[in-house]
């Protein structure tokens, strides 16, 4: 048991990628995203979630990975790490499931288009190859240089 | 037995036992013949002592035990409640309040209280606390201290050829109207010369709170057997000492003499809420209906609360188009409730301000002491509410502007009566609601401020230069008291007005979402208002709508809304301006902005909203305007900390959520 970790899997293109459980608060269904305005694109905007304003990013966006029109598979996961919390739009939730920590491979210089910066590692499933995700570093605010377009009025 | 878990709890209830001794005690000094507040005391040091016995805290076991010890005798009569005895409470409950801070900053609570036990054992015993003792021996065989302004009548009263004497005046036992007796003696003394002081104070003596013995100090031009004669024809009176007061007892020690004022301002410090008085007894017969709550649970309620709503509106929505009567009614029904409930949620937050208000009769009467200066504080509307956020941020900020009133608003005394006013200064510190904010002044009767002094000190460190001090209007001056240059260490010694630090009380209320402005007019005396919002979580907003967005603008930072028809708009420097009433007001339009996608046509006319920062404008185009609102604030989480021209968020009636402007950010 000790050597096992619980991890949700999601899909992001045509790869599989995994977060471990205890960061996932919920998975929530697609739903409408109020738009927040001058922030970086990957930002979608933020989500009145039971009552809190939660911010969604969407992964795709995030990695660099050509957008997509939401389906019905499309789900957010809300996450959180330390005190931020946050939801990442995916392509589809699909598991959850212990992962052998002595299966995890550190991480390929790119896999799928995500730089290895993001990525905590990899882990052979049978036929499955998951990705493991480093939150931390995916939610790091300071990559969230607000690029400031036109000035304000003086 | 494992404590940690009680600790919090532990240090919460004692800061309010605490809390309510010293209020208590600070009452007891008004009226030493009550007995329902030292026995109110005693509960309060009871259950302290019994708490920190079980929490393993000895030392404030133990000085809790010697002060109930000093109560009990209280109680049973055994001892009369007098300003040594209030002293020596107060400095146990200074010693007290230490250990329970130690305590909850990590420490053991351990203190060097032996002093005081001793004190207070000697009070038990009937005796004259040692310090104390020491003096009175060192004052020679002076009953009574006398302040600056009565010193200055005794000296010049001796240079007019008048004697000075202080009457130890004893009742026999058996004297059945003491009152009576006490008025006969002013009798006589009236018509030989005039009494200057007495001890105790003339309403207790009225009152016959007193033992059998008082003593007076009187002017008179008779002779010291003469007056001594003249007094022992009252009947019932046991004995009469007649004293000289001799010139070197005027001119006793400056040590002990301040020790004799802050004895004497005892009396003359008190706080006369006179609302709250009954409100006190009446709470501690309700103390056991409360609970604590954790506020983090109560937000938790707030947003669960919310999605009732957002979840409400949905049903409301059902229920019009399936046109079933029953599911209606029971709709409305349900709407009405959680409207209840709402109230009830928001209501609990609420708490009076009386529990910061609650420390300062307290810190006033030790600062008074400190500064040799007489002052009463009268508090007026302890009992408004305000949200406990709010409450946990604004007492520093009054703490510092009350000390600023007691040390450059209130003059000494002695400046007091030579300008005609009353000696003893008032600091007025009210609460009110008014709308939706709540408003908290705090005024003085003291010098007011020095307008011109103020102007020099700006000019000095760089805030104004000298020409543009010349323009300024009076309220524009008092405003420099809250410029952040103009806090300097020097500004106390230099400027009898103020200035200590204004610039971080104004930060800390502005951080509130509130508002500090400062009147005065000097020689009577400076009014500070503070208006804060009910509640940091509810703001009124308009809402407005730009392309298919909506966003929420403050009305505190909204001018007014207005709709301009295209050919207005000016342009200058490739700036879109307008002219709203005579004030060329630069365009922003929010589309733009904000990159906010959707067609731009607006049509012919133009709806802008003009909101202010300080004294500039701006016009923000937007689509149209949905109406005012009012909404609860959210913030954007930890990870959007720093959104371009966004304050936070709401989350309005159909579960959208909004963003809310910053107009500060807008205009530069």
């Amino acid at each position: 048991m000790m050597n096992e970790e619980k991890v949700i899997i999601f899909q992001l293109k045509d790869e599989e990628y995994a977060v471990p459980v205890q960061h996932v608060k919920s998975i929530e269904r697609m739903q409408p995203i109020t738009r927040i305005p001058r922030t970086v694109s990957f930002v979608k905007g933020v989500i009145n979630l039971r009552g809190v304003v939660t911010p969604i990013i969407d992964l795709r966006s995030r990695f660099e990975i050509e957008e997509v029109t939401h389906t019905d598979t499309t789900r957010i996961i809300i996450v959180s790490v330390g005190s931020i919390e946050a939801g990442l739009i995916v392509d589809a939730a699909n598991d959850v499931i212990d992962l052998d920590r002595e299966s995890i491979e550190p991480p390929p210089e790119v896999v799928g288009g995500v730089d290895a910066e993001y990525i905590h590692g990899v882990a052979k499933l049978e036929k499955r190859l998951l990705i493991l995700l480093d939150l931390v570093k995916v939610l790091n605010p300071e990559k969230l240089d607000v690029q400031p377009t036109k000035e304000s009025i003086h | 037995m494992e404590m940690t878990q009680y600790l919090d709890i532990f240090i919460e209830e004692s800061k309010e036992h605490l809390q309510s001794i010293n209020q208590q005690a600070l009452l007891l000094e008004k009226s030493p013949g009550e007995l329902s507040i030292v026995n109110e005391i005693f509960r309060s040091a009871h259950t302290l002592k019994g708490m920190s016995a079980t929490m393993g805290y000895e030392d404030l076991a133990s000085l809790t035990h010697c002060m109930e010890n000093v109560l009990d005798a209280i109680r049973n009569n055994k001892i009369e409640v007098s300003s040594s005895v209030l002293d020596v409470l107060f400095a146990s409950l200074d010693h007290l309040e230490a250990m329970v801070v130690e305590i909850s900053e990590g420490g053991s609570g351990k203190r060097d209280v032996t002093e005081t036990v001793r004190d207070l054992e000697a009070l038990e015993k009937g005796e004259v606390p040692k310090k104390i003792q020491a003096d009175t021996k060192n004052e020679a065989k002076s009953l009574h201290a006398y302040d600056q302004y009565e010193k200055q009548i005794i000296i010049q009263s001796k240079e007019q050829g008048f004697h000075a004497y202080e009457l130890s005046i004893s009742l026999r036992d058996d004297c059945i109207l003491k009152a009576a007796r006490v008025y006969m003696v002013f009798e006589v003394i009236e018509q030989i010369g005039e009494i200057i002081k007495t001890m105790p104070a003339v309403d207790m003596l009225e009152t016959e709170q007193f033992g059998t013995h008082f003593t007076l100090s009187i002017l008179t031009k008779e002779s010291a057997e003469n007056v001594k004669e003249r007094i022992l024809k009252v009947s019932e009176i046991d004995a009469v000492e007649v004293n000289d007061i001799k010139a070197d007892q005027l001119n006793i020690s400056s040590n002990s003499e301040s020790e004799e004022n802050k004895k004497l301002e005892q009396q003359e410090v008190t706080s006369q809420d006179k609302k709250s008085e009954p409100q006190q007894t009446s709470n501690a017969g309700s103390s056991g209906k409360t609970i604590r709550v954790n506020i983090e649970r109560l937000d938790q309620l707030m947003n669960l609360f919310e999605e009732l709503v957002i979840d409400r509106g949905r049903l409301e929505e059902i229920s019009k188009s399936l046109k079933s009567m029953e599911l209606n009614e029971t709709v409305e029904r349900m709407s009405r409730v959680s409207g209840d409930l709402q109230n009830i949620i928001l209501t609990m937050r609420m708490v009076p301000v009386e529990q910061v208000f609650n420390r300062f009769p307290r810190m006033i009467r030790g600062l008074a002491k400190d500064l040799g200066k007489k002052v009463n504080l009268e508090i007026v509307g302890a009992e408004t509410e305000l949200d406990r956020t709010v409450i946990d941020e604004i007492g520093d900020p009054l703490v510092h502007l009350l000390r600023n009133s007691i040390d450059h608003g209130i003059e000494n005394p002695e400046i007091r009566s030579s300008k005609g006013k009353n000696e003893t200064g008032t600091i007025y510190l009210r609460a009110f609601h008014s709308g939706n904010h709540v408003f908290i002044e705090i005024q003085d009767d003291g010098a007011g401020i020095n307008k011109q002094k103020v102007l020099s000190k700006a000019i000095e460190n760089g805030i104004i230069t000298k020409e543009m001090s010349e323009n300024l209007t009076d309220k524009q001056c008092f405003e420099l008291l809250f410029a952040s240059g103009f806090s300097t260490a020097d500004v106390v010694s230099d400027i009898s007005g103020r200035g200590v630090g204004l610039d971080v009380v104004k930060n800390k209320i502005e951080s509130l979402g509130g508002s500090i402005a400062v009147d005065s007019t000097e020689g009577s005396g400076t009014i500070f208002s503070i208006q804060l919002p009910l509640t940091l979580s509810i703001m009124s907003v308009m809402l407005v709508e730009i392309s298919r967005e909506k966003y929420a603008i403050p009305l505190s930072s909204i001018i007014e809304t207005a709709i301009i028809k295209k050919e207005d708009i000016l342009s200058a420097h490739n700036q879109k301006v307008i002219d709203f009433r005579g004030k060329v007001v630069p365009l922003v339009n929010m589309k733009d902005v904000f990159e906010v996608p959707g067609s731009t046509d607006s049509g012919q006319h133009v709806p802008v909203v003009v909101v202010r920062k300080g004294d500039k404008m701006a016009a923000l185009v937007v689509d149209s305007f949905i109406g005012q609102q009012e909404i609860v604030l959210k913030s954007l989480g930890q990870y959007l900390t720093s959104v371009f021209a966004i304050s936070g968020a709401t989350i309005l009636g159909d579960g959208q959520v909004a963003l809310i402007l910053d107009c500060n950010a807008l205009i530069k």
